[in-house]
This record gives structure tokens, C-alpha cells and sequence, in this order.
């Protein structure tokens, strides 16, 4: 290639090979270095936000945002009295989700159109809770939490019942809020966590084999 | 031949003039070390360093065929295994490296605390260390999320259940976790760029640090009971001990480093060879739910303390223990920094190790057989053992099928099969009287659920009766002291 004559900024033969910059050219220099890095800073700044933006964009939605109505069946497939598994597919799924995007729930029909519908996922740290239909509990294969068939805790590790999804009927047909996974960050939390910092009633001290009462007065047998 | 060599020489020469890498990478390696450090105990480090080649080159070879998406994952695994010459072995070489990883780090740690190597002047040393022990476990954690299986899946449900514990942000936090409302594709995608690009840019930076300042410092030298470190005379008299007793690392030393690696790459391959890959377990269809989800080996025991903290200890204990256990490690060589470095004069830090490593053995002990679950299908495939049933009355025996059908199984052990979550009922009689059983029966209690709604009163009394029978062969029924007590006119008969 030849030398490009055009360019001011080309190395001229007439240079000094060792040049001894005065203090005048070195503090320029200097300034003009530290007037790079700033130029740098600021470009490192404004191409943090669209990074940034894009890093932390799935922790800005809304909960409430990812939750939609979801047809899960028509009544008559819950017969009253009994807890069933239904699966449905999460309404905000991508193509490649494939299995994960379909999400089971217990739904428990009391009566006429008295009815709750459980999250799969335990109040404790999320493993799938399974229906004893005999004992009448959901048991929780991770570290064994226990919940009534209310949905309300029954023993075990978690601090408070299953998380529950809002509900309704129309048409005939049970239609559920959900969309999201349900932890205790997500809002899915319809009753305030059980307190287990109490005194243990003094009746306890008859039989060292039973533990305080379960706060769950409904589940007391009189 | 000669020329042969002539001309090699010429070509290293013509490398090393424009590289100039080969001068100082024989001065490194062959730079004197106390002759003391030439032990089998100083081998751990550099068995670290190969798996971690190990880990990179298979890691490399499976990604050539693994599909990072939550759809194809798990098929691609099953493909790997069966349908890919030789890909099971590399699945089981990795994970058994994985495995053999966590194990050296705790091993090579464990041996630098004891010898006093963290303190003057290589704290910086540790603390990198403890660095690179927290990367080996998210290299590990994240590993197994791309084995994109049941307990992957319900693994990322107990990561967001935890994450959604801290105060505050923790929703936005399971929301970066899982990249979106639920477990699904994009959740895969993040663990993928963390295990194959973050986690291991980070992890081999600090490993060359991490060796960068041991030939920077020098190897630590064997401690001796009394020989105390202080930072005015250290340098000085590792300089003075290194020109005394100095060996070249290359080859006087290295040579058991050598012999060492050796033998866990092979262990590793024979692991790999005769254990075989990890899963993948059952595909990761969250409405599968006949699944009992586990951790790999080396997160058993958080597995295990989830299940035994009391429910108002576990959030605080979940997010301020790490806290300060990750602290205590970082702090470690700035608060003793000086001073004794023989294990036989810090019974302190020897009790430290013994605690911490049986604390881990046995709580990861539990974590592999899980006596606090219940065992889900115990009613159904454990009979009542006859000899419990023998010459028992109709009533019994109506209750024996009350206890199996109630599931009570499920937690109870009779005869040595059964859950372990509430005590072995062999000899419930003997501990229990009619009442409490009945009491305990319907109102539960002590970490047993009430069964007052879920049976009949024909039920309780069926199954209260056949309660009362086992008596783990022919021990003394319990009796209600209280009623002992009473004066001799009262008959003992019940009247409550």
C-alpha cells in the first residue's frame, strides 16, 4: 500500500524519532487521555441501559400483568365432593417450552358451586403436592408438608395452606386466575402465613407426644 | 535423526522469538520449592485444575449435541445416550467429574485450613479459593439444571420457592431467575448462558489468579508445631528455608501431582464406566406429578436442613446463614492472619473441620434416604405383616385395613416397612394409652395431621383396637399414671 499523503494523522519522516515532550504537549496529552476515559464512561453508561433494561426487563413486569382468566372445564367434570388433577397450558408460553408449559392444579368442589382450586406447588419450596383422597390430605413428596383438604396446613415445614387460585363460574364452566408460578413473592397468597412462634397450651405437658393444637378450628373433630 | 531435532529446535526457537512464552514458563515451572511441599498432601490443587480440563473438554464435546431448549432438552439427553456413539460416556464423565470436583475443592480446602496455608502472606490466595468454591458449586447447581429432567424442574421450583423468600425484591428476583412467569423455556436458556458462559468465564480467570499468585508467593511450606508466622520475618524466612532445602517444582515435585491426577482421571473413568450417567430422570412435564424431586449429591444436605428447620426459623436461617458462613470464610485469613500454623497446635480449627464434615456427612446422609417424607405409595405396596394379625379379633382386623386404607402407612412403619416421617408403631401400645391414641388419632399433633375429619367414628374405634394390639410382642400396655395415683377407693374402671 502507499502511504496515505492525505493523512495529517500519518507518521511523517520528519518526525523526531525520540521526541522529548515538553511538560506543555505531556500535560495535553494527559488531559486528553483522561478526557477518553470520561468519553468512555459516558458511552459505557448509556449502553448500560439497554442492557440493563434488557437484563432486568422479566423482573419488572407486574405480577397482576401475567395472570389472565383461564378456562380449566365445565363443572360437570368436578364431581361435588371430590378433589380432581386438571391441567392446563400456561397462557404465556413460548414454542420452545414444550411439557413445561403445561400446569397442573387441584380442584376441590364442595358443593353447588362452592369450590377451590389449589396450586400444584407447595407452600414450602414448590415440589408437586398429591391428593390422598382416603386420608383426606395433600401430601408433599420433598420434606413431607401436609395440608388439609381445605387447603389449610395440616404438618410438616410449610409455613401457611396451599396457594389458591381466584375462581369463577360462568357458563357453566370453572374458570381460574393464573399464569403465574406461585411462590410466596407471587401474590397468590389469599391467607396470611400461620404463626408458629406460640406458647404451647398447657395441656400439652399431659401427652408428650402431642404437640400444640392445629390453629385450624375447623378440622377439630368437636 | 539429528537434523530432525536440529530442525524442531529451530521451529521452537522461531516460536519463542515472536512468543517469548516458553523462557518464562520453564522458569515457573521449574522454580525452587521447599522440599517439604513435595507431599502427597500438596496434591489436591492441581487435581482440581485437571478435572477442571476435564470438565471444559467434555462440556465442549456435549454441547455439540445437547439442545438448550426446554422442549428438546431432555430428548436430546435421551439421544445422547442411546442414539450418539459413546455419548452416554462423556454424559458420565462429566458428571462424575462434576461430582469428583466438588469432592477435591473440599478436600484441597480442608487441607489448606489445616495447614495453616490462608495465612500471611496468601490470604488473598483463600479468598479467591472461597471464590472458586462458590463457582464449583454453581457450576455444579447449574449442571444439573441442564440435565433437564423431573428433579431439574422441580429443582428450579425450590431455587424460586427460596428466592421468593427475601424481603422486598424477592419477587422481581424469581422473576430474573426463571426469566419469566413460570418454569418454562427461557428458564433453561438463562441456567445455559450461566453454566457454559458465566460461571465458567468467571471460574477460570480466578483459577489463573488463584495459581498466578501461588508462584507469585510461593507454595506454603510444610508447618512446624512453634514456627510462627509473622509478617516482618515471613518473606525472609521463606526465602532462607527455599534456598536451604529447594527443590525444582518441575520435575522433583510435580511428579506426585502427576501420579495424583492420574489416578482421579481414572477414577473418574471408571466411575463413568461402571456407574454410568446421571439420569436424566422423568421428562420435565410439571403435570407428572408421581415424582419425588432430589438434589445431586453435593446440595443432600441443604435438601436435609430445609426439611428439619422449624418453619418460623427457616426464612432467617435461609438467607442469613449463607451470609455469614460466606463471611466467616472471606474473614478467615484477614482476623488470623499470623501465628500458628500446625494443626496440632489449632485444636480449634481441627474441631472446626470435625464438626463442619460430620454436620454435612450426616445431614447428607439423611438427604439420601429422606425419613421426613412420606413414603407416597406405602399403603398400596406394604402389606401388614401376619404375625401383627394373628388370632386378632374381626374388629382388629377391620382396623389393621383402616390403618393401611387411611394411608396411615404412608408415615408409620409397621414391621420395619413404611414411612419413617412419624415413629415405628410396633409397640404403640406400650407407649400410648387408649385415650391419647384416640386423642392423638383425631386431633393430631407433634407433626401429625388430624384425622378427625377423614375418618368415621366406626373407623377411629376399629382402628383405635388395632392400634392397641401392637405391642411389640409381648410388652407391658401404657397405663395412665395419673390414674394410679388416685386413692384405692376409686375402682379401676374408666370413668372420664
Amino acid at each position: 500500500m502507499e502511504p496515505d499523503t492525505n493523512n495529517p494523522s500519518a507518521p511523517q519522516p520528519t518526525a523526531d524519532p525520540a521526541p522529548n515532550p515538553s511538560s506543555a504537549g505531556h500535560s495535553r496529552r494527559v488531559f486528553l487521555f483522561k478526557l477518553s476515559l470520561l468519553l468512555n464512561g459516558a458511552v459505557g453508561a448509556v449502553m448500560a441501559v439497554p442492557i440493563l433494561g434488557y437484563l432486568l426487563g422479566p423482573s419488572l413486569k407486574k405480577p397482576s400483568a401475567e395472570n389472565t382468566w383461564i378456562d380449566i372445564g365445565p363443572i360437570a367434570d368436578f364431581p361435588e365432593g371430590e378433589t380432581r388433577l386438571v391441567n392446563f397450558r400456561n397462557p404465556v408460553t413460548t414454542s420452545w417450552d414444550g411439557q413445561t408449559g403445561d400446569i397442573p392444579c387441584w380442584v376441590r368442589h364442595i358443593s353447588g358451586n362452592s369450590f377451590q382450586v389449589f396450586a400444584i406447588n407447595c407452600a414450602h419450596l414448590g415440589c408437586p403436592v398429591r391428593w390422598f383422597a382416603q386420608s383426606r390430605l395433600f401430601l408433599c413428596p420433598c420434606h413431607g408438608g401436609a395440608y388439609y383438604e381445605d387447603g389449610s396446613r395440616a404438618s410438616g415445614p410449610p409455613e401457611r395452606g396451599l396457594f389458591e387460585y381466584q375462581h369463577k363460574i360462568a357458563a357453566n364452566r370453572l374458570t381460574i386466575f393464573a399464569g403465574k408460578m406461585p411462590t410466596l413473592a407471587a401474590g397468590n397468597c389469599t391467607k396470611p402465613p400461620l404463626t408458629h412462634i406460640q406458647a404451647a397450651p398447657a395441656e400439652a405437658a399431659l401427652s408428650p407426644e402431642t404437640d400444640r393444637p392445629q390453629p385450624k378450628d375447623s378440622q377439630w373433630p368437636a | 535423526m539429528a537434523s530432525l531435532k536440529q530442525r524442531a529446535v529451530a521451529v521452537y526457537g522461531w516460536f519463542e522469538q515472536r512468543l517469548g512464552l516458553g523462557t518464562p514458563a520453564i522458569e515457573a515451572a521449574t522454580h525452587e520449592v521447599p522440599s517439604s511441599t513435595s507431599s502427597w498432601w500438596y496434591v489436591f490443587g492441581s487435581a482440581a485444575t485437571v478435572i477442571l480440563v476435564l470438565q471444559v473438554v467434555t462440556g465442549i464435546l456435549l454441547a455439540l449435541v445437547y439442545a438448550p431448549t426446554a422442549s428438546n432438552a431432555w430428548t436430546s439427553l435421551e439421544f445422547l445416550d442411546h442414539n450418539v456413539k459413546l455419548g452416554w460416556y462423556l454424559r458420565a464423565m462429566h458428571g462424575w467429574g462434576s461430582d469428583f470436583m466438588v469432592a477435591i475443592v473440599l478436600i484441597h480446602m480442608v487441607q489448606v485450613f489445616l495447614f495453616g496455608a490462608y495465612k500471611f502472606p496468601r490470604e488473598l490466595t483463600w479468598i479467591i479459593g472461597v471464590f472458586l468454591l462458590l463457582l464449583t458449586l454453581g457450576m455444579a447447581f447449574t449442571g444439573q439444571v441442564l440435565r433437564f429432567d423431573q428433579d431439574a424442574y422441580w429443582g428450579l421450583g425450590i431455587g424460586a420457592s427460596i428466592v421468593s423468600r427475601v424481603p422486598i425484591i424477592g419477587g422481581a428476583l424469581v422473576n430474573l431467575m426463571l426469566g419469566g412467569p413460570i418454569i418454562a423455556g427461557p428458564t433453561l436458556s438463562r441456567f445455559f448462558a450461566l453454566h457454559v458462559f458465566v460461571i465458567p468465564g468467571i471460574l477460570l480467570a480466578l483459577v489463573g489468579l488463584h495459581l498466578l499468585m501461588v508462584l507469585r508467593l510461593g507454595i506454603n511450606e510444610w508447618p512446624m508445631p512453634g514456627r510462627l508466622v509473622s509478617k516482618k520475618t515471613y518473606a525472609e524466612d521463606y526465602h532462607k528455608l527455599t534456598v536451604k532445602t529447594g527443590i525444582p517444582f518441575v520435575p522433583d515435585a510435580a511428579w506426585k501431582d502427576a501420579v495424583f491426577a492420574a489416578a482421579i482421571m481414572l477414577a473418574i473413568m471408571a466411575c463413568a464406566f461402571w456407574f454410568g450417567p446421571f439420569g436424566p430422570s422423568g421428562q420435565p412435564d410439571p403435570t407428572i406429578i408421581q415424582t419425588a424431586p432430589k438434589p445431586d449429591f453435593a446440595f443432600l444436605w441443604i435438601y436435609a436442613v430445609l426439611a428439619y428447620l422449624p418453619p418460623s426459623l427457616e426464612t432467617p436461617v435461609l438467607f442469613i446463614a449463607p451470609v455469614l458462613i460466606i463471611a466467616a470464610m472471606l474473614l478467615l485469613p484477614l482476623v488470623s492472619g499470623e501465628g500458628e500454623k500446625h494443626w496440632s497446635r489449632r485444636p480449634v480449627a481441627v474441631l472446626m473441620v470435625a464438626v463442619i464434615a460430620v454436620t454435612l456427612g450426616a445431614f447428607t446422609r439423611l438427604g439420601m434416604y429422606t425419613p421426613w417424607s412420606p413414603v407416597m405409595d406405602a399403603w398400596t405396596s406394604n402389606t401388614i405383616p401376619a404375625a401383627v394379625l394373628k388370632d386378632r379379633t374381626p374388629l382388629e382386623r377391620e382396623g389393621a385395613l383402616v390403618f393401611q386404607n387411611k394411608q396411615c402407612r404412608n408415615c408409620h412403619a409397621i414391621g420395619g416397612a413404611g414411612g419413617m416421617r412419624g415413629p415405628a408403631l410396633d409397640s404403640i401400645a406400650s407407649r400410648m394409652t387408649e385415650d391419647q391414641i384416640i386423642r392423638q388419632v383425631l386431633q393430631g399433633g407433634g407433626n401429625m395431621p388430624a384425622y378427625g375429619n377423614a375418618l368415621s367414628p366406626s373407623e377411629t374405634t376399629a382402628l383405635v383396637h388395632f392400634l392397641l394390639t401392637l405391642r411389640g410382642g409381648h410388652l407391658a400396655p401404657a397405663t395412665d399414671a395419673s390414674q394410679q395415683l388416685l386413692p384405692s377407693t376409686t375402682p379401676p374402671n374408666k370413668e372420664q
